[in-house]
């Protein structure tokens, strides 16, 4: 019987299979941030462990790092220079510095040119490759399964178990293939389509599963495309999603700093070209999606399956038939201060935010640029641009799309995690309401109180110019 | 980690679906170094009302936790566990959890207890009408029993399942890495046949 792509990348990382245990994988890179790995460090030091591989091991500053006065590389974490005037980030800031510098970990810091959001660094150096196996202690590590790699999000006590031993015990997850026919009609981008994925699974569906993205729509898709779709696997609960390397992917990795070069390369193409499911394979569950039939979708709730197309209404919850998902909608539209039947282009923002590990990548930014070319954000709307990271940063002011977002009125900001998650200055006061090009709009994500409708690039900008929910074709 | 064989506590329902992580704990208190300290951070927005479960009477002591469907989706923020043990809970039920929640809580010593979305109702309605003074998780047997006092007849009765691997970590309250450290060896021999391309940090 054939395998698919997952079975394949799991089968040659096990380190140890016994019955009635589950199999030792090794872990090919692992990717570290300041927010869920500083009691890892401190349970190696109680253990008197060293971390196994720290030349696997790759960390950054993203979470709590503020997105602006970071003027360059070697600024002061403490004193009247330091842009991080919160006092308890700076402590977690300070505290990955000690601990990659005690355990030779190599660091990327704020303002450092290789910085940026984890997911957004390690594909644009070439450290993601197809077959690999990738973890860090963040739930969106799914993104890099865009290059048909395993990857996936763990917690705390898991990344200290992958420091000091780079492997981590799993039970093997079961298939998924969700099969995308069709092409996605212009205008209609990957993240519309994973959010009319999502919101077709549920919150759930995906759980104790790896999801695989077929079919033409994903084949067609960019790097930067298939990065958002996996990127939100998680949201479906799924473990992790991948996409099948191709072409596509090869053209992308080639050159890039940590990708092999010639005899290697060549060793390297052969091996991935044999990594895609095989055509006698079979899931455990299938799904299809008919990407024609798709326009802009957005999120009307406080889970990221509460999702409709934005030319439709917001749901009446009493027309739904499940008392749990009534109670859920009835709970979501009174935080959201929703009335059922409101069309969601007559929602009204005062900001939006363009930017994280789901949007941050320079396609995003071209695709919000090209909306906002010649427009000027809305009266009463703040708009923030917040590259993904400063490589991101420095290629769309060579392009000239830093001096559109602030033509038009627009905040451009230095790389990080930024409004995605209420961890750093970047927040919404209670009351606010965002369009947001992040991956979560559950309660108080993006600071206290905040209400976040989730959009592609487009509808963000699109947003930013009218001050309610837009498609760019409407504008 | 605590080992884990069999609890008897109170238990408390949450009637809520699709609890992510950022309402067991918001990002604010995710700032902390350390593994303790998170019990005021515990479903934080949500104890700012006083109508919430956890500020009730009944609540005080409560060491079980009964929640709807799809609980600790989201974030794979550990520290959700932390402020749920850090509260008092030992065990958390509901139909089903978000696969990285699950995973933290079993390293953690907190024990998730997967039951029927049907037993987890008739269980949340004994809980809060107060008919279940007690609720006992019983991993050595994988069962799950609500009663009215130390001596009342049960109640509601459900075997819950739990793989084996995972149950006798728990029971033991043993950690991952050293039992993994015992394939060290193994390790080193996969890592002899790897690929010279693949990359390294540098």
């Amino acid at each position: 019987m054939g395998r698919t792509l997952a079975q394949k990348i799991w089968d040659s990382h096990v380190v140890s299979r016994a019955q009635g245990e589950p199999d030792l994988l090794y872990i090919d890179l692992h990717l570290v941030h300041e927010v869920t790995s500083p009691q890892a460090f401190d349970g190696l030091r109680l253990a008197g462990r060293q971390v196994r591989r720290p030349d696997l091991t790759v960390a950054t500053e993203d979470h709590n790092v503020p997105t602006t006065g970071v003027t360059g590389p070697g600024l002061p974490l403490r004193g009247p220079g330091s842009p991080v005037t919160d006092p308890v980030s700076r402590v977690q800031v300070e505290a990955l510095r000690k601990n990659c510098a005690e355990f030779g970990i190599r660091l990327y810091p704020m303002g450092d040119a290789g910085q940026g959001i984890v997911h957004v660094i390690g594909p644009q150096q070439g450290l993601t490759l197809p077959g690999m196996t990738i973890v860090c202690g963040d739930s969106h590590t799914s993104t890099h399964g865009a290059f048909g790699a395993l990857a996936f999000g763990i917690g705390t006590s898991e990344v200290e178990h992958v420091l000091a031993t780079q492997t981590l015990p799993q039970a093997q997850p079961a298939n998924m293939a969700v099969n995308v026919t069709g092409r996605l009609p212009y205008g209609v981008t990957a993240k519309d389509l994973i959010l009319a994925i999502i919101a077709r699974l549920g919150t759930g569906g995906g759980a104790g599963h790896v999801i695989e993205y077929r079919g033409a729509a994903v084949q067609h898709l960019s790097m930067d495309g298939r990065m958002t779709v996996c990127n939100m696997s998680i949201e479906a609960g799924a473990r992790a999603g991948l996409v099948a390397p191709d072409e596509t992917t090869f053209a992308y990795l080639a050159g890039r700093p940590h990708a092999p070069r010639g005899a290697a390369w060549e060793e390297a193409l052969g091996y991935w070209r044999s990594l895609p499911t095989d055509p006698g394979a079979v899931f455990d569950r299938e799904v299809t999606v008919d990407a024609s039939a798709l326009t802009p979708f957005v999120t009307w709730g406080t889970n990221p399956a509460q999702a409709a197309p934005l030319g439709s209404s917001v749901p009446d919850p009493t027309s739904l038939a499940d008392e749990g998902a009534r109670a859920s909608a009835q709970r979501a539209l009174a935080y959201m201060d929703l009335a059922p039947g409101t069309r969601l282009t007559d929602i009204t923002v005062d900001t939006v935010f363009v930017g994280s590990c789901t949007n941050g990548r320079l396609e995003d930014l071209r695709a919000a640029a090209e909306v906002l070319r010649g427009r000027k954000v809305a009266k009463g709307v703040q708009m923030l641009v917040v590259p993904g990271s400063m490589e991101v940063k420095a290629a769309a002011e060579r392009e000239g799309l830093a001096d559109v977002f602030t033509a038009a009125g627009a905040q451009w900001r230095s790389a990080g995690c930024s409004m995605c998650l209420g961890m750093n200055p970047d927040k919404l006061a209670p009351g606010q309401r965002s369009a947001s090009t992040s991956n979560r709009n559950f309660e108080g994500r993006q600071g206290k109180g905040g209400r976040t409708h989730l959009v592609s690039p487009q509808v963000a900008a699109a947003t930013a110019v009218t001050g309610r929910l837009t498609a760019a074709a409407d504008l | 980690m605590q080992p884990f064989t069999t609890h008897t506590g109170r238990a408390v329902s949450l009637r809520r679906s699709n609890v992510d992580t950022d309402q067991i704990i918001p990002a604010e208190y995710l700032k902390r170094v350390t593994r303790t300290g998170f019990a005021d951070g515990l479903f934080a927005a949500w104890r700012a009302d006083p109508e919430f479960v956890l500020n009730q009477p009944a609540a005080v002591g409560a060491t079980i936790l009964v929640a709807g469907p799809d609980f600790g989706i989201g974030s794979s923020r550990e520290h959700a566990v932390w402020a749920l043990l850090d509260y008092g809970f030992r065990a958390v039920i509901s139909a089903r959890f978000g696969d990285i929640f699950r995973n933290n809580s079993v390293q953690a010593g907190l024990l998730p207890v997967r039951l029927p979305a049907d037993v987890v109702t008739a269980l949340q309605d004994l809980a809060e009408d107060g008919r279940a003074a007690e609720v006992t998780v019983d991993l050595a047997g994988r069962e799950v029993w609500a009663a009215a006092g130390p001596d009342g007849p049960p109640l509601l009765t459900a075997g819950f399942e739990i793989d084996e691997y995972t149950r006798w970590r728990l029971m033991e309250g043993l950690d991952d890495i050293s039992l993994t450290l015992r394939h060290s060896g193994k390790i080193a021999g996969y890592e002899r046949g790897r690929p010279g391309w693949l990359p390294v940090a540098g």
